[in-house]
């Protein structure tokens, strides 16, 4: 996979020369294409210096895309993207940070770490890509699988019910979540451009189809409608919460698409920042500290 | 006398740390070096809580089992300690709580009633009359207070130290030595000033004793000392953070003990493939699992040398005192930082929480070093080979460079392969870098040594046992190697040290010889370990017993 021509950089060329080896008609292309536009566009439109995003991917098919985006990227660990998306926003609020994680990834093995991300109000974008199934480890179950989903590793079929990880954000603190789908790529790109033009903890669900052990591209193609303006008071938690249960990720129901909740509170971030400012002599503030003990 | 050793004990909850402290510090008033042994349950309320304070004209760092007062403010502070008194012991004790002692018995609860003051200050009451045992005049006592307690709580502490001043007679006097009054740390505290010494700018941890106060210091100080302390959910989110701090460009450190230590490693191993500086406060004490949560331990020292996935180079070291961790956390993370590889700082409860007078003057700080930046010329490669395996760094947010780190086998840019070539590559450039970082440490006082060459016998240790083992060594006239640096292992410097060494005991706080295995694997004969894995630090007499033996 090494790089056969030097990373380009102009808005719109960031895909990277890196060999993509995800499965044809993985829903995983939408998002890189949309993510590489969001990022491109948000460039132009808004100022941000291309150098100032950042990628965090875990480990799993979504983690690829750390990869394939020729921006600046930390390819981390199976769970662990949001940390360490925290401490880098932590060293560097100017940054644009957007962990791009999986279904078994983050609601699996990382669910502690997002639920005190959006607790915490960190100043970060998580963009699930929630295929409902491993992929990489060859189809096993995730907490969003459907009940009776017969995997590798469960194949009588799981008699437990998915987790709907909307209201589990919601309940958390997240302060802008949303639902996107694979199929629906514009949509879906001006979601990752709000997402990440939000100050404060941004979560997107992306319903992603998998090619290979979980196509639900026909489900979703029957079921999923995009909210209308006004159709949801995204100001408000009891108006997302009710948008947000209409589907449980289990039984039959129509599947709304778009921005449920969506307010403005301080961030984890902010109010570290006054106490690295400026760069004081360290070593002089240690003796003061000491000559106090005296 | 020259040295004096005081021990105060009671329920927990009393303030007994704090007490001790106090009784350090009026030690200190009058020019003593001193140290300060704290023993304790895991418990918030009730149980057995003691300090034993020692002070001494010259540098210490463990205490003896005599001592020449007894505070206790129960009667198990007696009943525990019978072995501690002798013929010379003052006991002094409150006559509300104890029903058996002989010494000068403080009325405790008609003194707080009569001053109307609040139970805690019974502390004082202690303090006024170890000082008037000692010959300590009423103005030191009354200084050493009016600096430890607040304000508003002075006048009442005043007071009840005077009664307990008015309540016993002199025994001895503690002529003051005219030294400077050195101020009383932990080795805790001096960890997170030894840190920021090396320049950290942020400091993450999970409480865990016996690094909490680490966290709790430093949190106290953030502003004081212009960083960032953040406690998140969970150890594997502290070691994370660390890490995206490090990839984003700020100098970051954790601290925790083997229990967090264990969740730490994915993190660990992530910093040794993706290269990304972090420095780890690794406080040992008795294990497997909870072990015996609030006592000492040098158990844990195969775990950091070996813990994580995979081969990586990565900096372990072990200071034995206040100079030496105030030297020694501040070089962990500058060399972590310019070779780009975790490093360690292994301490232990003893070291720890114990706290010991320090003159920041007399440490001979190590060179400063910086890592390696990026030029900003031609492409930026986050894993460019260059000689010495080490990569400059740039950081996101720099024009014309993209960062990518990378937790997979990658190539130079930072893009993942599963090539052979550059696998090999890859492990290579990691070996090179951990072999640059060995030939570094060569200029540094990695090995000490204490005592005469040609002393004929041999004691070899490593932490926070080096003081006992120097005390020790005086007595039986033998000599002392401590190795500083446990990995990279220094083999030329200590093979160096070790010539002539005679009998040699290898001295440590475990039950299975660690530092002895750690020994034999470098082609060394760790001679007869001496071992104490009761949770609890040498005392010097018992030390002296035990090599006595060895030596014979």
């Amino acid at each position: 996979m090494t790089p056969t021509r030097p990373p380009g950089r102009p808005a719109g060329d960031l895909i990277s020369p890196a060999q993509n080896t995800w499965c044809p008609g993985c829903g995983n292309f939408s998002i890189e294409h949309m993510m590489k536009s969001a990022i491109a566009e948000l460039s132009e439109e808004e100022g941000i210096p291309l150098e100032n995003f950042v990628i965090v991917g875990g480990i799993g098919c979504h983690g690829k895309l750390t990869d394939y985006l020729n921006v600046n990227s930390f390819y981390g660990i199976h769970g662990r993207s949001i940390p360490a998306a925290t401490g880098i926003c932590l060293a560097n609020p100017d940054l644009k940070i957007i962990c791009h994680v999986g279904d078994g990834d983050i609601y699996a093995e990382g669910l502690d770490h997002l639920i005190f991300a959006a607790k915490r109000n960190s100043d970060i974008t998580v963009v699930v890509h929630d295929n409902r199934v491993y992929g990489l480890t060859t189809g096993q179950y995730t907490p969003t699988s459907p009940t009776g989903f017969k995997g590798r590793s469960t194949p009588g079929g799981i008699t437990e019910h998915p987790i709907n990880p909307l209201e589990l954000m919601l309940a958390a603190g997240a302060t802008h979540i949303a639902r996107g789908y694979t199929k629906k790529v514009r949509h879906l790109k001006d979601l990752f451009k709000e997402a990440i033009m939000h100050r404060g903890f941004s979560f997107i669900d992306v319903l992603q189809i998998c090619a290979t052990y979980f196509n639900l591209t026909d489900y979703y193609n029957a079921h999923a409608y995009e909210l209308a303006e006004g159709e949801v008071d995204t100001g408000r938690f009891e108006s997302a919460l009710g948008k947000i249960r209409e589907w449980d990720y289990d039984r039959e129901a129509p599947i709304a698409l778009g921005t449920f909740y969506s307010v403005e509170r301080p961030t984890y971030e902010e109010k570290f920042q006054a106490l690295t400012a400026g760069r004081p002599d360290r070593r002089a503030l240690v003796r003061k500290v000491i000559e106090e003990r005296r | 006398m020259g040295e004096y050793s005081v021990l105060i004990g009671g329920k927990a909850g009393e303030g007994i740390n704090t007490a001790g402290l106090s009784i350090a510090a009026l030690f200190s008033r009058l020019g003593y070096r001193t140290y300060m042994y704290f023993d304790y349950p895991s418990l918030i309320r009730g149980g057995h809580n003691f300090a034993i304070i020692r002070a001494s004209a010259r540098a210490i760092g463990a205490h003896r089992t005599p001592v020449d007062v007894l505070l206790a403010f129960d009667q198990n502070s007696i009943d525990n300690h019978r072995e501690r008194i002798h013929s010379g012991t003052t006991v002094i004790y409150d006559a509300s709580q104890v029903v058996e002692a002989e010494g000068y018995g403080l009325p405790l609860d008609t003194i707080l009633n009569e001053e109307k003051a609040p139970r805690i200050t019974g502390n004082s009451a202690m303090l006024g009359a170890l000082a008037r045992v000692a010959g300590i005049g009423r103005e030191v006592l009354e200084d050493v207070l009016r600096e430890s307690v607040p304000a508003k709580h002075l006048d009442a502490n005043l007071r009840v130290a005077g009664r307990g001043y008015d309540g016993a007679d002199r025994v001895f006097s503690v002529e003051p030595l005219g030294g400077p009054a050195l101020p009383v740390l932990t080795g805790n505290e001096v960890t997170g000033l030894g840190l920021v010494h090396g320049g950290l700018e942020s400091y993450v941890a999970y409480p865990m004793t016996p690094t909490s106060n680490v966290l709790h210091f430093l949190a106290n100080h953030a502003e004081g000392l212009a960083i960032k302390v953040l406690h998140p959910e969970n150890e594997i989110s502290v070691i994370l953070m660390a890490l995206g701090l490090a990839y984003a460009g700020e100098k970051a450190a954790v601290g925790t003990s083997g229990g967090g230590f264990c969740l730490m490693t994915e993190g660990l191993s992530l910093a040794g493939m993706a290269e990304i500086p972090v420095t780890i406060v690794m406080g040992q004490r008795p294990g497997p699992s909870t072990g015996l949560p609030t006592y000492t331990s040098q158990a844990d020292l195969h775990f950091v040398l070996n813990a994580g996935q995979g081969e990586f180079p990565r900096l372990v070291v072990a200071p034995g005192d206040l100079d030496e961790t105030y030297a020694w956390s501040a070089t962990a993370l500058m060399l972590s930082w310019k070779y780009q590889v975790p490093s360690i700082v292994l301490t232990d409860k003893t070291l720890a929480e114990g706290a010991f007078s320090f003159d920041i003057d007399a440490v001979a700080p190590h060179p400063d070093q910086e890592p390696v930046l990026w030029d900003g010329t031609g492409e930026y490669r986050r894993y460019a080979r260059t000689g010495g395996g080490v990569s400059p760094l740039a950081f996101p947010g720099r024009e014309g460079a993209v960062v990518k780190a990378n937790s997979y086998v990658h190539d130079e840019a930072g893009f993942t392969t599963e090539a052979v070539d550059e696998t090999i590559r890859l492990r290579e450039k990691m070996l090179e870098k951990g072999e640059s970082l060995s030939r570094e440490l060569a200029g540094y006082p990695v090995v000490r040594s204490y005592g005469e060459r040609n002393a004929g016998a041999t004691i070899v240790c490593w932490g926070s046992e080096k003081w006992a083992c120097i005390e020790a060594a005086e007595k039986l006239g033998a000599r002392v190697v401590q190795p500083l640096v446990l990995a990279p292992f220094p083999t030329r410097a200590f093979k160096e040290a070790m010539i002539g060494a005679g009998r040699v005991a290898c001295v440590e706080n475990n039950a299975t010889g660690q530092l002895a295995r750690l020994l034999r694997q470098h082609g060394f004969e760790p001679g007869r370990s001496v071992l104490k894995y009761d949770g609890r630090p040498f005392a010097v007499d018992e030390l002296e017993a035990r090599l006595a033996e060895v030596f014979s």
